[in-house]
């Protein structure tokens, strides 16, 4: 008796611990759903979101509470399917079109870019498209090449689209809730290696109308000495380096891009007026890459004259992704190589 | 031997002009003159027209259509209209006056018109950039269109767009990329039946986008899924240079949809494409799902302005099908035998569409290009104003909505 009423204490106290924290995948579970409850033009259609509950279980319970009309399974034809989400959105709907992984988005990106980023300019402002692109992004573990790609860079030149990628739960909320809310094309970059992670969502969060704004980006973390710009993932990265050089006297600002397109560069160019010192931190390629931007705009912007160091990028390495633990660990970026950096451009 | 002779006097009175014709009609030995009025036009007309092909489908649209005077006037004007537009875009082309792409669409006027004829300006359209036909029919005006072609800023698309990107409501383009719009228009579709508002999708492409895979996955979801979606190939036979055999291992362009029932018709014969569309449109609504027409027609000038169309196919071609099978003169022909209409009649008509033509092209070269801050606009729909990079790091433009 007294050992049932223990177990029941112990669990409403870890239900009150764990109550405000809230995985990545469960916030964008939670836009899904009040978005759909919110405006019925709002649909989902991707391989497997209806009665597989989702690949990576992302759109869990929509199909039960929604059913086929709203909630909607294909096949495996990614180009068919994401025109047809397109001329959807431009015939009234608001679709929410889901690429199991963005590597499989290539198949698509033609009516990504020609069909939906393209056609609100070229119709001079008399056909809008109100799309959501949306899947995970990037590195996952162990998938290899084909499976590994981050479409950052790709989707974040060409203009006519909004791209996000958000990093914690209250990102994917707030984000994803205002992209589909967005009369624009938005391809919203997640992560499969965050999907699980929890992270505190404040009472605010929790609100049906909590929104973040596109475009803008967030300091997750205050600091003079240098600021240490990423998104997605790699702010988790970020702010464990920044942890282990507190421990050594460096202060990192971190600051958590969350959109790619338009890029927020006014918070990264105050922040280095600030510090002096820019590093910028992705799980992609180099060339052509977010760091390169962001370091082409802060040389042709005001932050230029403030910097004591050439801004440098820590990226992933310039190869195809290999599958073997030791050789895919050490293809993308990891905690020691931004500390590496940071040292190197503070010259300690 | 019955011998006709007809004798016109056209007198002009303030309101209408009225022709009064004396015809003289030698039958046997007796001379018979009257005088007609428009009262002694013939209202209407049946006329038979070729059975169609079908794949899938038990039986097809009538083998008979209806025509009154009023439709074959209306259909005459607007297929006269198409074919002197397009004519008028390939002498400003050739002043250098149009740029760029311009993919012309005389000949094939029937197709146009005969499916607008078959649906209801609330239903919806898309086509690929052979689009002009398509623009005028779903409400678009000459001087708009012609602007847009001559990139100024009374263009459809305040000349933004140019000849492949012309929109107007519940048209769709306009598209440049080749088969592309072919999942766009079954999205349409979904959308249409999403919201159960009754309408339906037309959704065209041509001979030579007809192996594209991306049409075979839309036809696989439109079919799943019962989108009210007509799916039509505009068959001309060649896609741009390449002739149909070169091309398809299977030429049965109505039957590539597989398991979605199939039509193939004259596209030539306006009255053909009337029917079928009308049938077609009439199973979409049913909720039977997406059904395919194969139009056979042809286009008289090449693939594009760059194509002098002459090197894959032989002047005798072409000139066959210009004496034998116009859509123009075919509706003209059925119209004077069947006492519909009167030479000068259609010949008035000729002219306005000439003189529309005329004005719109004068528009089209007067016009004034956009202004340059309109460059960035239309980025974005329902956003604040925002800063564009321009070419080099100090120049900042200004983007609304």
């Amino acid at each position: 008796m007294f050992l049932r009423h223990a177990v029941w204490y112990y669990h409403a106290f870890l239900y009150s611990i764990l109550r405000y924290h809230v995985t990545v995948r469960d916030a964008l579970n939670q836009a899904l759903d009040e978005e759909l409850e919110r405006d019925e033009r709002v649909f989902l259609l991707g391989e497997e979101v209806a009665q597989y509950d989702g690949a990576y279980k992302v759109s869990r319970g929509l199909w039960k509470k929604y059913g086929d009309k709203r909630i909607i399974d294909t096949p495996i034809t990614e180009m068919g399917f994401a025109g047809i989400a397109v001329g959807a959105a431009m015939a009234g709907l608001r679709p929410i079109c889901e690429f199991m992984t963005f590597n499989f988005s290539m198949q698509a990106i033609d009516q990504v870019i020609n069909s939906a980023a393209k056609t609100y300019y070229m119709s001079a402002g008399l056909q809008p498209v109100p799309i959501v692109f949306r899947g995970p992004n990037g590195a996952s573990a162990g998938v290899a090449a084909q499976h590994s790609q981050c479409f950052a860079a790709w989707y974040g030149h060409c203009p006519g689209l909004k791209v996000v990628s958000p990093w914690s739960a209250e990102d994917a909320k707030g984000l994803l809730k205002s992209a589909i809310r967005d009369d624009n094309p938005v391809v919203f970059l997640e992560n499969e290696l965050m999907y699980g992670v929890p992270f505190e969502m404040s009472e605010e969060a929790q609100s049906k109308d909590f929104l973040l704004p596109i475009g803008k980006a967030k300091i997750e973390r205050q600091g003079n000495h240098v600021t240490l710009v990423s998104h997605s993932r790699m702010v988790s990265l970020c702010l464990d380096a920044a942890a282990v050089l507190a421990k050594e006297g460096i202060e990192c600002e971190v600051i958590n891009m969350r959109t790619i397109r338009p890029l927020d560069a006014e918070a990264i160019e105050t922040s280095v007026m600030k510090t002096n010192h820019l590093i910028t931190v992705e799980g992609g390629w180099p060339q052509f890459g977010v760091g390169a931007e962001i370091l082409a705009r802060i040389m042709e912007g005001p932050a230029f004259n403030f910097l004591d160091a050439p801004a440098v990028r820590v990226t992933g390495v310039d190869i195809p992704m290999p599958y073997a633990k030791i050789l895919e660990d050490n293809s993308i970026p990891q905690i020691k190589d931004i500390i590496f950096s940071v040292k190197k451009t503070l010259n300690v | 031997d019955r011998v006709l002779l007809t004798g016109v006097i056209n007198i002009s009175v303030p309101v209408r002009s009225v022709c009064v014709c004396l015809c003289f009609h030698v039958t046997g030995a007796r001379v018979v003159v009257s005088a007609r009025t428009y009262a002694d036009f013939t209202p209407q007309a049946t006329f038979d027209i070729k059975k169609c092909d079908l794949h899938k489908l038990e039986e097809g649209p009538p083998l008979q259509a209806v025509l009154t005077r009023e439709e074959g006037l209306q259909y005459y004007r607007t297929m006269q209209t198409i074919r002197r537009m397009e004519l008028k875009a390939d002498q400003l082309y050739k002043q250098k006056i149009i740029r760029g792409f311009c993919h012309l669409y005389d000949g094939q006027e029937a197709c146009a018109v005969g499916i607008e004829t078959g649906i209801n300006l609330s239903d919806h359209l898309i086509t690929a950039y052979r689009a002009h036909g398509y623009t005028l029919t779903r409400g678009g005006t000459v001087r708009e269109i012609m602007a847009e072609l001559t990139g100024r800023r009374g263009g459809i698309a305040k000349g933004k767009g140019g000849s492949m990107h012309m929109y107007t409501k519940h048209f769709y383009g306009g598209n440049g990329i080749v088969g592309a719009q072919v999942p766009l228009g079954a999205g349409v579709a979904l959308a249409c039946k999403y919201l159960g508002n009754n309408e339906i999708c037309v959704c065209l492409y041509g001979d030579g986008a007809a192996n594209q895979g991306q049409i075979f996955e839309t036809y696989n979801m439109a079919s799943l899924w019962k989108l009210p979606c007509i799916f039509i190939c505009e068959n001309n036979k060649y896609g741009m240079g390449t002739s149909v055999e070169r091309a398809a291992a299977s030429t049965d362009y109505y039957k590539r949809g597989d398991f979605i029932p199939g039509l193939r018709l004259d596209g030539m014969d306006v009255l053909c494409v009337r029917e079928a569309t009308k049938f077609a449109a009439e199973h979409c609504r049913s909720g039977k799902g997406p059904i395919l027409m194969e139009l056979q027609t042809y286009r008289y000038h090449g693939h594009s302005m760059s194509d002098p169309g002459v090197s894959y196919r032989t002047r005798e071609e072409i000139q066959e099908v210009r004496s034998k099978s116009d859509p123009i003169s075919m509706l003209k022909d059925r119209m004077l035998s069947n006492n519909m209409a009167s030479v000068e009649e259609l010949k008035e008509i000729d002219v306005e569409v000439r003189k529309e033509i005329e004005d719109a092209a004068q528009f089209a070269t007067t016009d004034p290009e956009p202004p340059l801050d309109d460059l960035c606009n239309h980025i974005f729909y329902n956003d604040p104003p925002m800063e564009v990079r321009g070419t080099n790091p100090w120049t900042k433009l200004k983007s609304v909505s």
